[in-house]
């Protein structure tokens, strides 16, 4: 086993090779980038076997990878943000081939206003595709849970594609100290792709993604691709524990963080999760029994697992790097649905909107949100849902404009 | 042509690969070229599909096909031919299948794709020199949809005095711009050109396109048994030029010796009705016959 210094691209790279991937269709996209210059890099100094293409779109990009699964070869291909978009067409399609392969989207805000920087938008819009979604928050996650995702995937009840998310620049671009596992072991633990039925051979003529005529084939076929997804509720707790066992990590359905004897909870994904970490500590240092709960897969949703994470707590504050621009955090309104009607459900559900576009959430505001969780709890009323913004970011966004004002007038007065 | 094993009729395979039976409508041309190019091709083939007419071939759980068919979408069907090709590679490579068990990958779309929405994925799949067939049956319309505009003549959304106000769109040249390893266009009212064609095809590697001109008695409105009548005078009139591209070099392989009047082709047509009625555009008419006198001024 090796320790090293890795960016959250470097660590996904490093766990599609682990996982012996055959075949590798990219397109470059910021913050994703790194990601195929370091597998390419590999193919070509012969570290890696296999083959890399890079088509002229990420519709293109995410055909040639469910076509390519879809003939039984291991693929990999990552994408962020206006590319996930690009791709959307095809990311809803390819679910329903059941060729299962593993894509990371690096997580950034959508257009427009273009925006490098992350928020959880772009993969949200995934969110209903077929894709099972885990979102990471740390390097070491992100390079362990690639390899769980390949076993996730190809599992024979399952066989799905597969989202691994982990935050633009935040996690992308951070380097961390990484646990590299063995190759070998590695490989044992993700297995030899088995396509089943599912391939092109000339012996064995298959027509694959055919049209259905009617309302009845089409629910067929959806409906066992939602009960397959579901199945990976109870598939994954088996290949964690396998992997915890294997490498002494263990990564749930979620991340439950100062839980257990907590009145008050952050609910947050993605790596700004570490942000409410930080809080929590202090938090409780000021004697607050506050914790964090962070759920890992987004698709299937855990409901279960929350629900019972949940039951007895005084209040929640999710808080969604999302917008549903006429609803609200997404993440909230999927609690919400796992908690109406269960005995136990905490009164209060706060509603957050902080992190678009990668603005920072400051811990003076999880202290903030924590003290309006105590206040609402006893007052029992829940307060209405917040847009973290502050008076500060207001006046430099306005002195900003009156820059560009004066500078506008001073290129009109210098016209020849 | 030389070295063919289609030197007359008789040499066109007698035993038939596609089924029958598909909701394709009667007399349709595409469907004409499809069966004689499958014939050629065989079932060690895959053919990955764009959205169009053809997707109805195969309908859950029913194909005509005996060889494999993927159904991508309307706007990437050569890169579902790039993730296959590129798969089966690697497979045969690293010895996990023999070389018996490889596929011709063939993309299937009709002309709205093949023109408009497939072209992006179409010219990266050229640019990166990926072996495949790429078929396109043509019938100059969105004909799944009721024959709205794609790059044709008069269609259901232009359907002012003059029909379409453009030309059709030159798919022949936009590929062989591009050197491939081969493009022809083809039509089922001849089908020794086409399984000559088709045969040629086969045996080169690299991107190859072959455009069939689909008479389409539902979006042309005209009687499906007049199909192989009108696919005839598309050719005996001029319009449909049977031509191939290879090394560099576009020959034509029929070249009609005496062309008869584009109007012969467009009368018996509805979709070109208002040329006709209720007066003889003599203009429109005129410079219709131009262009394509112009065009085989610089044939012939």
């Amino acid at each position: 086993m090796n320790r090293k210094l890795l960016t959250g691209n470097a660590a996904a790279a490093w766990g599609a090779r682990l996982a012996g991937i055959d075949y590798v269709p990219a397109f470059p996209i910021t913050p994703q980038t790194e990601i195929i210059e370091t597998l390419s890099g590999w193919f070509e100094r012969g570290e890696l076997q296999g083959r890399m293409t890079v088509p002229e779109s990420e519709h293109s990009m995410i055909t040639a990878a469910g076509a390519a699964a879809a003939t039984g070869v291991r693929v990999f291909t990552a994408t962020s943000s206006q590319g996930l978009l690009h791709a959307m067409e095809m990311i809803y399609t390819v679910t329903g081939w059941r060729a299962p392969f593993v894509l990371v989207n690096v997580s950034r805000g959508l257009s427009s206003p273009i925006t490098l920087e992350p928020d959880h938008n772009d993969v949200l819009a995934a969110r209903d595709s077929g894709f099972i979604q885990i979102h990471c928050a740390n390097c070491q996650e992100v390079l362990d849970t690639m390899l769980i995702a390949y076993r996730l995937a190809e599992h024979q009840s399952i066989r799905l594609p597969i989202i691994v998310n982990l935050d633009g620049f935040y996690l992308s671009f951070t380097r961390e100290p990484v646990e590299i596992p063995d190759q070998s072991e590695a490989r044992e633990f993700v297995g030899e792709f088995d396509p089943g039925q599912i391939k092109f051979r000339a012996s064995m003529p298959e027509s694959q993604a055919v049209a259905v005529l009617g309302g009845s084939p089409y629910s067929y076929f959806r409906y066992e691709t939602h009960l397959a997804m579901l199945e990976a509720l109870n598939v994954y707790p088996e290949i964690a524990d396998e992997f915890n066992a294997r490498f002494g990590r263990f990564h749930g359905l979620l991340e439950c963080f100062e839980c257990d004897d907590a009145d008050y909870l952050f609910v947050m994904m993605g790596c700004f999760a570490t942000k409410a970490k930080d809080a929590v500590l202090r938090l409780r240092e000021a004697g607050i029994k506050i914790g964090l709960l962070r759920p890992r897969l987004i698709r299937p949703f855990p409901s279960a697992a929350i629900a019972a994470a949940v039951s007895e707590k005084k209040a929640l504050a999710v808080i969604d790097q999302n917008l549903s621009i006429g609803k609200g955090g997404i993440l909230h309104a999927e609690i919400a649905s796992v908690l109406y009607g269960i005995g136990q459900a905490p009164p209060i559900l706060a509603s957050f909107i902080g992190g678009l576009g990668g603005r920072d959430i400051s811990q003076e505001e999880f202290f903030e949100i924590a003290q309006t969780l105590i206040n609402a709890s006893k007052t029992g009323e829940t307060p209405p849902p917040r847009l973290l913004y502050t008076a500060r970011e207001f006046k430099e966004l306005k002195n900003l404009r009156a820059i560009a004002q004066v500078e506008r007038q001073q290129l009109k007065e210098n016209q020849p | 042509m030389t070295d063919t094993r289609f030197a007359r009729m008789k040499d066109l395979p007698s035993t038939h690969w596609l089924g029958a039976g598909t909701p394709m409508c009667a007399g349709c041309g595409g469907l004409q070229a499809l069966h004689q190019i499958y014939d050629i091709l065989g079932n060690k083939t895959v053919f990955v599909n764009a959205a169009g007419c053809m997707t109805l071939l195969s309908i859950y759980p029913f194909t005509p096909f005996r060889g494999s068919w993927l159904y991508t979408a309307m706007g990437s069907a050569p890169a579902g031919a790039q993730g296959i090709r590129d798969a089966l590679d690697i497979l045969l490579e690293q010895k996990h299948i023999p070389p018996e068990e490889d596929l011709t990958t063939v993309v299937l779309s009709g002309d709205g794709s093949a023109y408009g929405m497939g072209v992006s994925a179409t010219s990266g799949a050229i640019d990166r020199g990926l072996d495949f067939l790429y078929i396109c049956y043509d019938n100059e319309g969105y004909g799944n949809t009721g024959q709205q505009f794609s790059a044709g003549a008069k269609t259901s959304t232009s359907k002012g005095p003059r029909g379409y106000p453009g030309y059709k769109k030159d798919l022949f040249a936009l590929w062989a711009a591009n050197k491939p390893a081969y493009v022809a266009t083809v039509i089922g009212a001849e089908p020794l050109d086409l399984a000559r064609k088709i045969e040629k095809a086969t045996q080169l590697k690299g991107s190859r396109l072959i455009i069939a001109l689909s008479p389409c008695p539902t979006g042309w409105d005209f009687d499906p048994k007049e199909s192989t009548e009108i696919g005839r005078l598309a050719v005996k009139t001029g319009v449909w030029p049977l031509k191939e591209y290879q090394d560099g070099r576009v020959s034509h392989t029929k070249i009609p010796k005496e062309r008869l009047p584009v109007e012969d082709y467009l009368k018996v047509q509805g979709r070109f009705a208002h040329l006709f009625e209720p007066v003889r555009n003599e203009a429109m008419l005129a410079e219709i016959q131009q262009r394509i006198d112009d065009y085989w001024a610089d044939v012939v």
